[in-house]
């Protein structure tokens, strides 16, 4: 048994030992499940383990932070865990298939802005709102869009934002469901000044 | 004993309908036993493997319609490689040949092939309803031969399966004679469907109460189809897509007026939101809502809808919802029994997800509520004491925290208290499941109070062997137990052989089961089939029986071990 050992340690047979689990980690040590769990597959270099991962000691709270974080940090990378979460493989397919439409189409438009030395572009797909929408073109404008009215378009300032429909006409944002926006839309502009106004006041 | 002829007895058996109490019965005597199998017509087989279909079809000659389930349910999360098995093609065969006169099959996590369909479609001449959940190894094929041989069919209803679609010729398959059809459901399919043939059988079904549409079905289509159709009591969309300006739309939501037998509503598998209020009206009087396929719809849309739907029962929903939302159920639907809310995005960050505050919100306003699936971002033992306080009544409660050991996020402590509030105070919880931090105490808990307790399902919790010990002598009624990641060996697994006799099935994987502990099993029980699934091929299986396995399924059977197991697959 001693020869066995020495020979062991020599050979390091412990990295050709068959046996269950990712490779390169030690046979897993199960103690202590409130400190530490480390959560194991069969299946070697499956896509849907990304990592390795253990379970920090619940004093630690850096769990609940995660979970916490900032929106703008990097979101913690998730361990896919074969199996977890148990939904049927039918649900989850159907539900990657969908995402991944949405996902994959991405739609950018070019937006311009009157005076601006360049042209910008955003990703429709990621505003589920005008509200939203606006929001990111004021933010990325530096500028102020004002409330939509049915009646007046944007009042209270001087801009209003405008799109190129599919038959290339120039249209106030705002007037149809944005779903419709969305698939109608190809290119944004923010009208600036008088042609703005010019813009909300007639009709 | 009084004198009691056997027909006398015959025809009170008749008013004992479930399946146990049919059990039970034929294990008072004799001759009810006698009774009993010759006018039994309705058969449940809860493991294809515990059984032989000769000896079924021995003892049940009038057996006219058969449940079976094939693979464990652990196979429903890809813990059970394909062709593990569940094949029914030799069941249908022997059906065959002993000229049953089956009328209706039910299959459920089975592997189904096409020959197997078309042997099923051409050798019942009364074959009346195939039902088939989270099934596979099927094509439109098959279907398109039981469409064109089951003179008589009622019901063909196919529940996520995954099936390989070879595009909509099957429903032309269905003659022009086939008027008898009451319910039709293919929202699983994945390809086109021909619309003209869908419409025309829909017409000369005159009986249809219950339909589901796949994707490929448009709005315009819907809405022909409802004209036809408007006796409809059970309704699943296919695509909710249009312009609500549209001519199309008008005519969509005039058409629902008209149908007024709604009751059960589901699918939107492609929808805009802007075109739900055409539903609005149906919303009234449904009682059964899904809405877990629809992914499309956002938390005010949702409680737009929900707002509608004062007389739910049942609820499937996803978890864009939101807490609020759920706050809406919670006010607008007092006759919710059954709730299931879904991962709309199981792997993101959490932005979309729920919390504990839902639950505690549902349990407040429901006071019907017994079944519960919930997959949340968190939970609490305090909210879970709560829950439990608020309803006693649960049957069915599953709750899937995101996060597999995530602590409760107050005060950092396991969910031990939680879980065990509620088994204490559900006295007919029949069946559980758990997540979150646990230890062995979850357990003690279960073990103590959870007597009707008939399924448990265990991820990543416990300690130590205690845990499962508890468990396993606690709970007397316990049929299913499925474990997976939690440290438990052979000490738990050897403990109580006999009980294992007494229960459906075990499951263990990725705990501390050795090989040596299951061959120690399987050699004191021959009744017990203990198979041992290894996939990864670098593992010689017998190797060293001091190596932990993998996964092991056993399971109590009449018929010794299978003879279809794959090659990696070892029954000791």
């Amino acid at each position: 048994m001693e020869r066995l050992g020495n020979y062991e340690s020599d050979l390091n047979l412990k990295a050709t030992e068959l046996r269950l689990g990712l490779p390169g980690r030690d046979e897993p040590e199960k103690q202590t499940t409130t400190t530490g769990v480390i959560i194991r597959s069969n299946k070697r270099a499956s896509p849907e383990i990304s990592q390795e991962y253990s379970r920090c000691n619940s004093n630690n709270s850096s769990v609940s932070d995660a979970a916490n974080d900032d929106q703008d940090s990097a979101p913690p990378s998730k361990v896919q865990v074969v199996g977890w979460p148990p939904i049927r493989s039918y649900r989850k397919n159907t539900l990657q298939q969908k995402k991944n439409e949405s996902d994959s189409a991405g739609m950018y438009v070019k937006v311009s802005m009157d005076g601006a030395p360049y042209l910008r572009k955003i990703d429709l797909k990621v505003y589920k709102c005008y509200p939203e929408l606006l929001e990111a073109l004021e933010n990325m404008f530096k500028l102020t869009i004002g409330e939509y009215s049915e009646r007046e378009g944007y009042n209270g300032s001087d801009y209003a934002p405008t799109y190129e429909d599919k038959d290339g006409d120039w249209m106030l944002v705002g007037d149809v469901p944005f779903d419709m926006f969305i698939t109608s839309c190809k290119r944004l502009r923010i009208m600036k000044g008088s042609e703005a106004r010019g813009l909300g006041s007639c009709v | 004993m009084n004198y009691c002829p056997d027909e006398v007895m015959e025809h009170v058996f008749d008013f004992i309908t479930s399946h146990k109490d049919r059990n039970a019965v034929s294990l008072v005597c004799k001759s009810w036993y006698q009774i009993e199998r010759s006018s039994r017509q309705k058969v449940f087989i809860g493991n294809c493997y515990a059984i032989s279909p000769e000896r079924v079809i021995e003892r049940f000659p009038e057996l006219k319609s058969l449940t079976l389930k094939g693979k464990p349910h652990f196979a429903d999360f890809n813990l059970v490689p394909h062709d593990w098995g569940g094949f029914v093609y030799p069941w249908i065969e022997a059906l065959a040949n002993h000229r049953v006169g089956l009328e209706e099959l039910r299959l459920k996590r089975m592997v189904v092939s096409d020959e197997s369909l078309e042997l099923l479609s051409k050798s019942f001449v009364n074959f009346k309803s195939l039902v088939l959940v989270s099934c596979e190894g099927f094509t439109t094929d098959g279907l398109a031969a039981i469409a064109a041989n089951c003179r008589y069919l009622r019901e063909l209803d196919l529940q996520e399966n995954e099936v390989e679609d070879h595009k909509g010729h099957w429903i032309s398959c269905f003659p022009e004679s086939c008027t008898s059809l009451v319910s039709l459901n293919f929202a699983c399919l994945k390809g086109e469907i021909n619309l003209t043939a869908l419409e025309r059988l829909v017409a000369r079904s005159p009986n249809l109460k219950s339909l589901r549409l796949n994707r490929a079905v448009p709005l315009e289509a819907l809405q022909r189809i409802l004209m036809r159709a408007p006796q409809l009591v059970d309704l699943g969309t296919g695509s909710f897509l249009h312009d609500p300006a549209s001519e199309a739309y008008s005519k969509l939501k005039a058409t629902l007026l008209k149908c007024n037998s709604i009751r059960t509503l589901s699918g939107f598998l492609e929808v805009s939101p802007r075109c739900l209020p055409a539903i609005y009206t149906v919303c009234q009087n449904l009682t059964s809502l899904n809405l877990s396929y629809a992914p499309g719809i956002h938390g005010n849309d949702m409680i737009k809808l929900i707002q509608h739907c004062r007389k739910l029962e049942r609820l499937w929903i996803l978890d864009c919802i939101g807490d609020k939302g759920l706050g809406v159920v919670a006010s607008t639907c007092k006759e919710l029994q059954e709730l299931r809310v879904f991962p709309s995005d199981p792997y993101g960050v959490g932005n979309a997800a729920v919390t504990e505050e839902g639950l505690v919100a549902i349990s407040a306003g429901c006071p019907k509520l017994h079944s519960l699936l919930y997959f949340c971002q968190q939970m609490t033992n305090a909210a879970l004491i709560t829950v439990a306080k608020n309803c006693s009544n649960f049957t069915r409660f599953r709750l899937c925290i995101l996060d597999p050991t995530k602590p409760d996020p107050v005060t950092l402590q396991p969910l031990d208290e939680g879980f065990g509030a509620i088994v204490q105070s559900c006295k007919r919880l029949r069946r559980l499941s758990l997540s979150g931090l646990l230890t062995d105490q979850v357990f003690l808990y279960i073990g103590m109070y959870a007597e009707q307790l008939e399924m448990l399902s265990i991820a990543f919790a416990g300690d130590s062997d205690k845990g499962m010990l508890y468990v396993l002598n606690g709970c007397k009624n316990l049929r299913k137990l499925e474990i997976r990641d939690s440290p438990f060996g052979n000490k738990a697994l050897s403990d109580d052989v006999g009980k294992y006799e007494t229960m459906r099935s075990l499951w263990m994987s990725s705990c501390e089961v050795t090989l040596e502990g299951c061959k120690a099993l399987a050699k004191n029980m021959p009744r017990l089939n203990v198979e041992i699934i290894n996939e990864d091929d670098e593992v010689a299986p017998s190797s060293d029986d001091r190596q932990i396995v993998g996964k092991m399924y056993l399971y109590r059977t009449l018929v010794g071990p299978r003879k279809d197991a794959p090659w990696y697959v070892e029954i000791l």
